[in-house]
């Protein structure tokens, strides 16, 4: 195995696009583990650490252009308000020594449905900023996992950044494991209210192939905040409006049995987050509008 | 001489700082917490190989060939050894039965079995030219259940058994066989007024000790081997080590090394002999380390068991009868099993006076995993059992659940199953009183903090599932009692050299036994009784190692008591010898010397009235005294094997447990918010270790209530989970507060008039934590671990 270590992002190109299938490496909390159990032996490592930035972030007007290795420990403490469901959902990747580490390139690059970041990815919008020596393109979250542990990514291409909108409302995100720390994902669930073009998103992990969306659910929320008038009035969402919505992102579910949970309880279990979610971020959402009419 | 266990005194009544009762800090906790303790997986030898394990991908095959060939040929590769090369014709051990193959001969019978070892001047070659050994395996039928084990066609595990229970078992896919037979089960019915029956099944639990398995091999210029090794009892290993190798037990010579816990999985020998067997071959040390992937198969696990009982009380709440039948899984090799269906039937009752019992307890051979100890050792699946049909009665008697309990409490005097009577304290209905007394955890207590809700508080912590919504509280009890010590008619003895000398002034003792720490605390033991019983301040333990006789295993809840009850009989003699030299040189001095009763404390000869009569250093000279004794605790009988009648164990130990958890009712998922916990420990030698013991026990018996589960396809016999991403143990996030009431009545039959501590609590936390959950859910959950899809019937 050779380990190539470039100094800079166009050597690691160059890099990347004589050595199409080299493994970049940046945590290695996904690489190091599959290489320890010997399930993957890459002809050539590709160690991105040297490249600085690569662990840099910058918030603009509308999106957060999130380097690709940046830990998710920094997301936490820097990003809450601007993306607060990727916030949430860096809290519950594996243990403190592990989000050190860590980065959403990695659980892009890895592309398992089990990755924490990928629901609040789909949820908040996001495009992944893919590179190689022939240029750059933006690759939508939504066209991005194209099956299990398979991405959008060619051969010869590098994760930059990863532009993730801005939060214009309330996000959560939710995970289910069997134990209450330190664990993968069972399922997940991730919504993100958008009041500014008054939609909602959605992001379900490990309840599929690969991590989706609840576009079904989405657009009957859509339609119902629409109808009802709920955006401008702020009032309650009812709970039959929950309870359909929970069963479409239910229904949106693909999942299997294996030793972390049966299909049935994962689509169950997706149903409950989804509906609670959907309760705390509206309640959010009532109670920021409540705020701003009383400031107005 | 042996000698035997009965205590002249308590102590010889002096005190020395940092004597027993103190909670002195261990001397290996601070290396431990910042990483510079040296674990038997740091070892390292100049020149050394790296020894690897084929093992077997299938659970259930004939081997057809192996071919080692293109191993043999890897750069780096000095040996590949197989069943064909074993020195001598012993090629099988094991710690009761030897069933065992050192390695596997022409079948193998449980997924990850050792087929061939390599060694090599890398673990990464190693590694791969195992990888290059072709095994052809022609798959023969699997046996996953009793079912299958005993259906007449039934393929043997082992043909032709010789062994002790081969005679009195129906079947040659049971192991053994052990009947509790007391009154009159039939008779007793009638006289029931609400009969509860149910069946259970308790998973198959890992010790998931966090140091695997390693040891170091180094070939001796005399044609022996130095064996440095992670295990619970070197000469145990010793013993099926030799034969195997063909040499004389003094040419192996074993030296504990750095134990990263054990919990009963070093019992039975891991990679011991594998790595002699290449040592031997190579000339060369040869180091071997399982990392967690292969620990999982390298070691054996609690015996997952299927039981089924059948309770009866009257209207007053008085249990009339019990009659049960408890199927443990040993899988493909006997390992401890044997004890564990000894101690699951004559434990299987729990800590209840009923005089109508009719037990019965098997263990099977199949093709699963092999199953041996773990702390609770057969104790624990009964009570899973037995006390969720406590909560079954108390509930059809309309009874509060403890004081149910507490009416049918045993106590001292009462009489056990086995005709034992329990002639030590046995407060059991005072721990339930106990824990049923202790303040409740404030309601809601993801609120206390402020106005949003703290989710390391609930169900899924962080994962933030819930903010509240669905979570319902349940609070259970539950009591257990498990034996301290080796049972059934067991030589259960321990060995202690002491010495006491003079160095650089000041009197220093040193104890040296064969005791394995494996991170109980008995070092820290060790020197607190050597304080007190020589009152000294200066105690050196040396390495534990078989130049000094056995000190039998560091398991059953037994060192503190058995090779603590060695040290302190050792020091008594060596006190002795030094009184009589001090009456020799200095007796002329003073009369009290012969008349007074005489302490050794602070250094000094004191006569019990505090006057003092020499240093100690002036009564030792030049010469030191040392002193290597056998101790022994008072004898047990085997249980008569039709009736399991006898006086089978030594000591019982206690502990109840309540539990309050928070069950998020929609998703099921489930945070134990408190265990507490009371226990009788006869007397704290070391408080802090103590309830350290307690804390760790309830933790290990909340995993096995709602996580921790090695999973095997029945379809296949194989382990779908063999690491730590799907194999489960508890955070600090999963383990809740843990109050610990000690009481101390102590047992007059033991050192100190201590009792075992580090089982008991792992014994009743399980069922504790399920009847809370219980409680909050309304389900029956007759099985452990609950799994979020059992609350939640998905």
């Amino acid at each position: 195995m050779d380990f190539l270590r470039p100094a800079s992002w166009e050597e690691a190109l160059a890099a990347k696009a004589e050595h199409p299938t080299a493994v970049p490496i940046a945590g290695g909390t996904d690489v190091m583990v599959e290489i320890n159990f010997d399930h993957r032996r890459p002809e050539y490592l590709l160690d991105l650490t040297r490249i600085g930035d690569l662990y840099e972030w910058e918030a603009g007007e509308h999106s957060v252009r999130l380097g690709a290795s940046v830990p998710y420990t920094r997301i936490m403490e820097n990003l809450r308000t601007e993306l607060p469901g990727l916030a949430l959902a860096s809290h519950t990747v594996a243990s403190p020594q592990i989000r050190n580490r860590g980065g959403v390139g990695g659980n892009l690059g890895t592309a398992s449905p089990a990755g924490d970041a990928h629901p609040a990815l789909l949820a908040a919008g996001a495009e992944v900023e893919a590179e190689s020596v022939r240029g750059t393109r933006r690759i939508p979250i939504d066209a991005f996992y194209t099956g299990v542990k398979r991405n959008a990514l060619a051969a010869d291409e590098l994760i930059r950044a990863v532009h993730i909108n801005k939060a214009d409302g309330p996000q959560q995100f939710s995970k289910v494991g069997t134990r209450n720390a330190m664990v993968i994902a069972v399922c997940a669930f991730g919504l993100a209210l958008h009041p500014e073009t008054r939609t909602v998103r959605t992001g379900i992990g490990s309840a599929a192939p690969t991590p989706i969306r609840a576009t079904a659910a989405e657009e009957f929320l859509n339609a119902a905040l629409d109808e009802d008038g709920l955006w401008d009035s702020g009032r309650i969402i009812t709970p039959s409006v929950a309870k359909q919505f929970a069963e479409l992102c239910a229904a949106a579910c693909n999942p299997i049995d294996d030793v972390r949970g049966t299909a049935r309880y994962r689509r169950h279990a997706v149903g409950v987050m989804a509906r609670r979610t959907l309760m705390w971020t509206w309640e959010s959402y009532r109670g920021n509008a409540r705020t701003m009419e009383g400031a107005a | 001489m042996p000698t035997n266990g009965a205590p002249t005194r308590i102590t010889q009544g002096s005190h020395t700082r940092g004597g027993i009762g103190e909670s002195t800090l261990r001397p290996d906790g601070t290396l431990k917490v910042t990483g510079e303790f040296a674990y038997a997986s740091d070892m390292w030898h100049e020149d050394m190989l790296w020894g690897q394990i084929l093992r077997s991908t299938v659970a259930h095959a004939e081997i057809v060939s192996i071919d080692t060939s293109e191993a043999l040929a890897t750069p780096g590769v000095y040996a590949v050894l197989t069943y064909d090369d074993l020195p001598t014709e012993v090629r099988h051990y094991g710690l009761e039965i030897q069933d065992t193959p050192v390695l596997a001969h022409g079948r193998v019978r449980h997924h990850g079995e050792p087929v061939a070892v390599v060694a090599a001047d890398h673990p990464e070659t190693a590694r791969r030219a195992a990888a290059r050994i072709r095994v052809e395996y022609r798959d023969l039928p699997v046996i996953t259940d009793e079912a299958s084990a005993t259906a007449p066609a039934a393929v043997l595990l082992h043909e032709n058994r010789t062994d002790p229970h081969a005679a009195h078992v129906r079947h040659p896919n049971i192991v053994h066989r052990q009947p509790i037979i007391r009154g009159d089960v039939e008779r007793a019915r009638r006289r029931a007024d609400v009969i509860v029956e149910g069946e259970y099944v308790f998973g198959m639990q890992d010790q998931a000790f966090l140091g695997p398995e390693s040891g170091l091999a180094v070939p001796a210029e005399d044609g022996g081997v130095d064996l440095y090794i992670a295990t619970q009892w070197l000469h145990a290993d010793l013993r099926q080590i030799a034969p195997v190798l063909g040499l004389p037990e003094d040419k192996i010579r074993m030296t504990l090394s750095g134990v990263g816990g054990a919990f009963g999985g070093r019992e039975d020998l891991s990679m011991q002999i594998h790595a002699c067997l290449l040592a031997l071959r190579t000339g060369k040390p040869v180091k071997m380390v399982y990392n967690r992937f292969e620990s999982f198969f390298g070691h054996v696990h609690r015996h997952p068991a299927k039981l089924y009982y059948e309770h009866g009380a009257t209207h007053d709440g008085k249990l009339t009868h019990v009659k049960a039948r408890i199927v443990l899984d040993g899988g493909a090799y006997a390992s401890s099993s044997p004890a564990v269906v000894g101690n699951a039937a004559s434990l299987g009752v729990g800590p209840y006076v009923i005089d109508d019992v009719d037990i019965e307890a098997v263990a099977l051979y199949t093709n699963n995993p092999p199953c041996g100890a773990m702390r609770g050792f057969g104790a624990v699946q009964a009570c899973f059992a037995y006390e969720a049909q406590m909560d079954k009665l108390a509930a059809r008697l309309g009874m509060d659940p403890v004081e149910f309990r507490r009416l049918n409490a045993m106590s001292q005097g009462s009489l056990l199953p086995t005709g034992q009577v329990v002639d030590s304290p046995a407060p059991v209905a005072e721990l339930l009183r106990r824990v049923k007394a202790m303040p409740l955890p404030p309601e809601q207590q993801w609120l206390v903090a402020g106005e949003e809700a703290d989710v390391r508080q609930l169900p899924g912590g962080l994962s933030n599932t819930t903010h509240g919504e669905g979570v319902v509280r349940g609070i259970g009890y539950a009591v257990g009692i498990k034996n301290v010590g080796f049972s059934e008619g067991f030589d259960d003895y321990s060995t202690a050299r002491v010495r006491l000398e003079a160095a650089g002034g000041e009197p220093v003792a040193t104890v040296h036994t064969a005791m394995a720490e494996v991170g109980q605390g008995g070092v820290t033991v060790h020197a607190q009784i050597a304080r007190t019983e020589l009152g000294v301040a200066q105690v050196t333990i040396l390495p534990a190692d078989t130049r000094v006789g056995s000190a039998g295993s560091t398991s059953a809840s037994r060192q503190t008591y058995v090779t603590g009850g060695a040290v302190r009989n050792a020091c008594e003699l060596v006190r002795e010898q030094i009184l009589e030299r001090g009456r020799r040189r200095f007796g002329a001095h003073h009369p009290a010397w012969a008349t007074a009763e005489l302490l050794l404390e602070g250094g000094k000869v004191v006569t019990d009235g505090g006057e003092v009569l020499a240093d100690l250093v002036d009564v030792l000279g030049d010469e030191a005294v040392e002193i290597e004794q056998e101790w022994r605790h008072r004898p047990t009988e085997p249980f008569d094997l039709r009736t399991g009648q006898g006086f089978g164990h030594v000591q019982y130990s206690f502990a109840a447990h309540r539990a309050v958890v928070e069950v998020d009712t929609e998703l099921g998922l489930v945070k134990v918010i408190e265990l507490a916990c009371a226990q009788d420990v006869g007397k704290a030698l070391n408080p802090l270790s103590v309830t350290g013991q307690i804390q760790g026990g309830t933790t290990q018996g909340l995993g096995v209530a709602v996580m921790e589960e090695i999973i095997v396809d029945p379809r296949t016999a194989k382990v779908r989970n063999p690491s730590f991403t799907d194999y489960l143990i508890p955070t600090i996030l999963d383990t809740p507060t843990i109050p610990v009431d000690v009481l101390e009545l102590a047992d007059d039959h033991a050192p100190y008039g201590l009792r075992g501590v580090g089982e008991a609590p792992t014994l009743s936390s399980t069922p504790a934590v399920l009847a809370a959950i219980r409680n909050a859910t309304g389900l029956e959950l007759n099985r452990t671990p609950v799994r979020p899809e059992h609350l939640t019937g998905g």
